[in-house]
Formats: C-alpha cells, sequence, structure tokens
C-alpha cells in the first residue's frame, strides 16, 4: 500500500502524480470520489494527471481520448487498450494505493524504468 | 435507413461508422476504401513511425475485438456519385445504392508538378507514402524539405532525429506562421534552428533536379540545394473530384451547414474532406485536424439519423498538437482573430512556454510548448467559454 497524500490536501477536481514505477495518478472527482489509475496513457507518452477530468473520467491532455477511472475502459481513438486502475483507501485521512498487481498497459516505446 | 454507405476508410470514416452504431442504427453499414489498408492512425507517419519507434500494428485505429458489423470494401475507389439516387460508383465497376451516405474521403497531399517519374521525391500523407519515405531515408544522408507546415516541419525533425543532414525550405518569412502568427512561428523556427535544421525562408523552389532520381532542389534564386531525398509538404487538397457533377455543393471541400449536412438530403460530409459552416467565424471552414475528426463524427451521425432535425451543440474550436524533436506543441483557436500575443508562462528560449493570444481581452487562441498541464487548463476554459458570433 503506497500512501499518497494526505485527503484533504487533495481538492475535488485536481490530481496528484505518484513518482512511482509506472507512475500513479490519483484523482479527487467533483463528486468526492477518489481514484487510482496508471498515469501513462496507453496511447502514448503523456500523464493523465494533467489531464481534464469530467465527472468520472479523466480525458487525455494530448490526443483526448477519455478513460473511466472506475474501470479504465477507454471511449475512443487514437487510445485502444484500457488503463490499469488501482484500488484506493483512505486510512486516518490519508489517500492510500493499493497498487494493482495486473500488467500496466504501457504504450509502445514506454517501458518500466527496471527493464529499461 | 436500411443502407449506410461510408465513403473513405479511414479516421472520419471509421468514427462515423461507429457513431451511427452508438446513436442505434441497426442497418446495413458498408464502408468504402481506396486504400487496402483497415483504418490507421496517420499523425504517426510524419513522427513515431517514420523514426522506427512504434511499428505498423501499432497504428491500428480499431481496438482489439471492436466489430461494429461494417461490411468493408477496401481497395476500391468512388468514382461518382448520383445525388438524387444516392447510388455511388465504384473503381471496380458495381456500384452501390444506400439511403444515407457520408463523405469521409479526406484529403490528397499536393504534389509539385514536374516531379512526376522522379525517384528520391516524396509527399507524406498514407502508410505506403510513409514505407517509401522511411526506406529512402535509411541510405540518404542529405533531406531537403519543401514547405514548412506541420507535415515538412515535423519530417524535417524527424530525419534531423535520425541523423540526417536537413534543409527545410518555406517560401513565407517563418514555417507554421500561417497557423500559429509570425511571432510564434519565429521562436518555433529558432527550435529547427538550435537543433541543426537548416531553415531557407523567402525561398521559392523552381526544379527538383536530377535524371531518374533527384539530386537537388533548385531555388529562383539560383542557388542549388544537394539532396539524396526531397520531401515535399506544400498542403492537400481536399478528395473530392468523385463528386464533381454530383449535385453535392462543392467548395474548398465538400461545403456543409454547421451539423454536417451537405447540400443534398441524406448525405452528410467529415473529416479534412468536409467545410463546415462555423457560426463562430461566420463562414465555412475546413478543419485538417484529428480532433475535428472526432469531434464531429458524432454530429455527423446524428445528422444523417434525424435527417437533419438534430440541433448540434455549438462547436469547440479547433485543436491540434504536434511533436518536433522533444517539443509537444499544442494549439487550439484561431490566431488570426488576434491583435495581441503575449508569453504568459515560461520561455521560448527555453523551448517552454504558452502564449495566449487575445481579440481586445478576449482570448481567441493559445499556444503550448511543453506545457501540457497549463494548456490543458486554457483548452478548457476556451472550449467552455460562450461561443460569441459574429
Ligand atoms: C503525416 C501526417 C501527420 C499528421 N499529424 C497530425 C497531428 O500531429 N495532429 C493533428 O491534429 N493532425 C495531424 N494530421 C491530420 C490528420 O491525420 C487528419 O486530420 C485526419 O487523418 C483526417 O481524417 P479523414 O478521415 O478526414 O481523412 P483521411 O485520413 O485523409 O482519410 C480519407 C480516406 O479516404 C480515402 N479515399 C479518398 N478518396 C476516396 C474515394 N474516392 N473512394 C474511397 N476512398 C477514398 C483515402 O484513401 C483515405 O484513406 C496528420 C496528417 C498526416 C498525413
Ligand atoms: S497520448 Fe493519450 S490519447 Fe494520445
Amino acid at each position: 500500500m503506497i500512501p499518497a497524500c494526505p485527503l484533504a490536501s487533495l481538492p475535488r477536481g485536481e490530481a496528484l502524480r505518484l513518482d512511482v514505477d509506472p507512475p500513479i495518478a490519483v484523482f479527487h472527482t467533483d463528486d468526492g470520489d477518489i481514484f487510482a489509475i496508471d498515469d501513462t496513457c496507453t496511447h502514448q507518452d503523456a500523464s493523465l494527471a494533467d489531464g481534464w477530468l469530467e465527472g468520472c473520467e479523466i480525458e487525455c491532455p494530448l490526443h483526448a481520448s477519455r478513460f473511466d477511472l472506475r474501470t479504465g475502459q477507454v471511449d475512443a481513438p487514437p487510445a485502444k487498450r484500457p488503463v490499469r486502475t488501482h484500488r484506493v483507501v483512505v486510512e486516518d485521512g490519508v489517500i492510500c494505493v493499493v497498487p494493482s498487481d495486473a500488467p500496466p498497459n504501457l504504450p509502445p516505446g514506454v517501458t518500466l524504468k527496471g527493464q529499461a | 435507413m436500411k443502407t449506410v454507405c461510408v465513403v473513405g476508410a479511414s479516421l472520419a470514416g471509421l468514427l462515423t461508422a461507429r457513431a451511427l452504431r452508438g446513436q442505434g442504427y441497426a442497418g446495413r453499414l458498408v464502408v468504402i476504401g481506396e486504400e487496402t489498408h483497415r483504418p490507421y492512425d496517420r499523425p504517426p507517419l510524419s513522427k513515431d513511425y517514420l523514426k522506427g519507434v512504434i511499428g505498423e500494428a501499432d497504428l491500428a485505429l480499431e481496438g482489439d475485438g471492436e466489430d461494429p458489423a461494417i461490411e468493408w470494401r477496401l481497395g476500391v475507389a468512388a468514382t461518382g456519385l448520383d445525388a438524387a439516387a444516392r447510388r455511388i460508383t465504384l473503381s471496380d465497376g458495381t456500384s452501390i445504392a444506400a439511403d444515407g451516405i457520408v463523405i469521409a474521403t479526406g484529403a490528397a497531399a499536393r504534389r509539385l508538378p514536374g516531379t512526376e517519374g522522379l525517384r528520391g521525391v516524396h509527399t507524406l500523407r498514407t502508410l505506403d507514402d510513409a514505407r517509401a519515405l522511411r526506406g529512402d531515408l535509411e541510405t540518404a544522408g542529405r533531406l531537403v524539405v519543401i514547405g514548412g507546415g506541420f507535415i515538412g516541419a515535423e519530417v524535417a525533425a524527424t530525419a534531423r532525429e535520425l541523423g540526417l543532414d536537413v534543409t527545410l525550405v518555406e517560401s513565407g518569412e517563418a514555417p507554421l506562421a500561417g497557423v500559429v502568427g509570425l511571432t510564434m512561428a519565429h521562436a518555433l523556427a529558432e527550435l529547427h534552428e538550435k537543433r541543426g535544421v537548416r531553415l531557407i525562408r523567402g525561398a521559392y523552389v523552381t526544379e527538383v533536379t536530377g535524371t531518374g532520381r533527384a539530386d537537388g532542389v533548385r531555388l529562383a534564386d539560383g542557388t542549388h540545394l544537394p539532396a539524396d531525398v526531397v520531401v515535399v509538404g506544400i498542403g492537400a487538397t481536399p478528395s473530392t473530384g468523385w463528386l464533381e457533377g454530383s449535385g453535392v455543393e462543392l467548395g474548398d471541400g465538400v461545403v456543409c451547414d454547421e451539423g454536417g449536412g451537405t447540400s443534398v438530403p441524406g448525405i452528410v460530409a467529415v473529416g479534412d474532406c468536409a467545410a463546415w459552416f462555423d457560426p463562430a467565424l461566420g463562414r465555412h471552414h475546413r478543419i485538417e485536424h484529428w480532433t475535428g475528426a472526432r469531434q464531429r463524427a458524432t454530429v455527423a451521425a446524428a445528422t444523417l439519423l434525424s435527417g437533419g432535425t438534430a440541433r448540434p451543440e455549438p462547436a469547440r474550436p479547433a485543436y491540434f498538437w504536434s511533436d518536433q524533436f522533444d517539443v509537444k506543441i499544442q494549439f487550439i483557436g484561431h490566431a488570426r482573430d488576434a491583435d495581441t500575443v503575449t508569453v504568459e508562462e515560461g520561455d521560448p528560449a527555453h523551448n517552454s512556454f504558452l502564449a495566449v493570444y487575445r481579440q481586445g481581452d478576449r482570448p481567441v487562441a493559445v499556444l503550448g510548448v511543453n506545457q501540457v498541464r497549463l494548456f490543458t487548463r486554457w483548452r478548457r476554459h476556451l472550449e467552455t467559454a460562450p461561443a460569441q458570433t459574429g
């Protein structure tokens, strides 16, 4: 489990990037839900934490594919593969991410640092 | 509607076909495409694909297991249209009648007259073009790019990264000036020059020299630029030749209303081939960018299925991106509407800045260079600002 930040320091509508490998993005939606997904878009090397959060969807800041934060599913090209989702727990006012053990869907040309 | 026929099997055609299914159309759906390939993504053709970072499989636009029940007719071109009967004639001698037609034939690269049949001269629009150019660049030392539009600038950057000696010949004062305005175009030009691209401004090409194979480019002032490979990037023209005389109104592309409806009921047009009426600009405007096709596919599908009664949401300002060297360029809006442009973040000298274009106090366009996060905020602002008409 990775502690991300105190709940109070991530306002609604904001995102946070965790510099783990591969990086994880944590979102606090306008409705007050918290989600974590891999930060790297499955299309190319873009940080989804820099994207446009709307409801439960994050729009990639480069080419506008939208990912559902609950399922990781993508709506339309250019991205084709879903983004990996992670479980989030809030403990004692701290947002924590439980990293998924599924393989990530990194874009072509992007590798894990350990394997670069 | 029992049969809908989409002409053009690329981005706009695929997304409109998908949107038709998404909006409940359950009839026969035929997609006709001149190229033999399933729909693929063009932007990487001048960038990561040309560089060899990604392969052809990565270009596919369809997702794994996606099946919107499309009848593909690939490798055949539409050669004519009888608009009243809604019958399309095809290059294989057959024809197909449809209740609804989507025109999505995109655009074709403009060629330089007199270079036909000369090996080593390339345009870049299709996967086949990119394969040929990639092959030619492998053994080349010197590249001359004619035309400093997006494709020319991107090919120059990619070839430079591949280690070639690159000269970019631009007829105007700076590449991309028509899109981002002169001040910012100078900043982007510097980015190329710093990375070793030789930039020749205000120059006209009179001839590509060589017999059988190109060996250089001659300029109007007599200068001869030796080259192993020449790339011609002088724009694209809408692929609407097959519609001549059909009754569908043509201008700079297929003339459409603000929902993509053409002058003929039951026929819509979308993507690079279509000039939709833009109420904010007060005129028809052909968008030649990826997101234009993406946003408008849904609207065009709704227009077709509703018989033109669907009221489109106000159009979002055009957004596009370009990758050159290690720099991500993003742009939204229309620079030509602006009286002023100011750098509000970063510094052009450090390859990371954001510039805002204003008409009076009102922001009308934004340029981001390696400012993805901030640009996204500005994009959201411009896209959600109430549309100003007139
Ligand atoms: C090299 C390159 C790089 C690009 N980079 C960027 C970028 O970085 N950012 C950006 O925003 N945009 C970029 N673009 C633009 C973007 O790719 C286009 O806006 C987009 O492809 C338009 O899609 P379309 O479906 O309308 O047209 P097209 O993609 O041109 O597809 C039209 C299809 O119709 C077919 N066709 C034509 N005539 C007929 C006929 N008579 N019968 C049957 N089929 C026919 C063609 O063969 C083609 O497959 C780039 C384009 C190119 C070529
Ligand atoms: S990088 Fe995310 S859609 Fe292209």
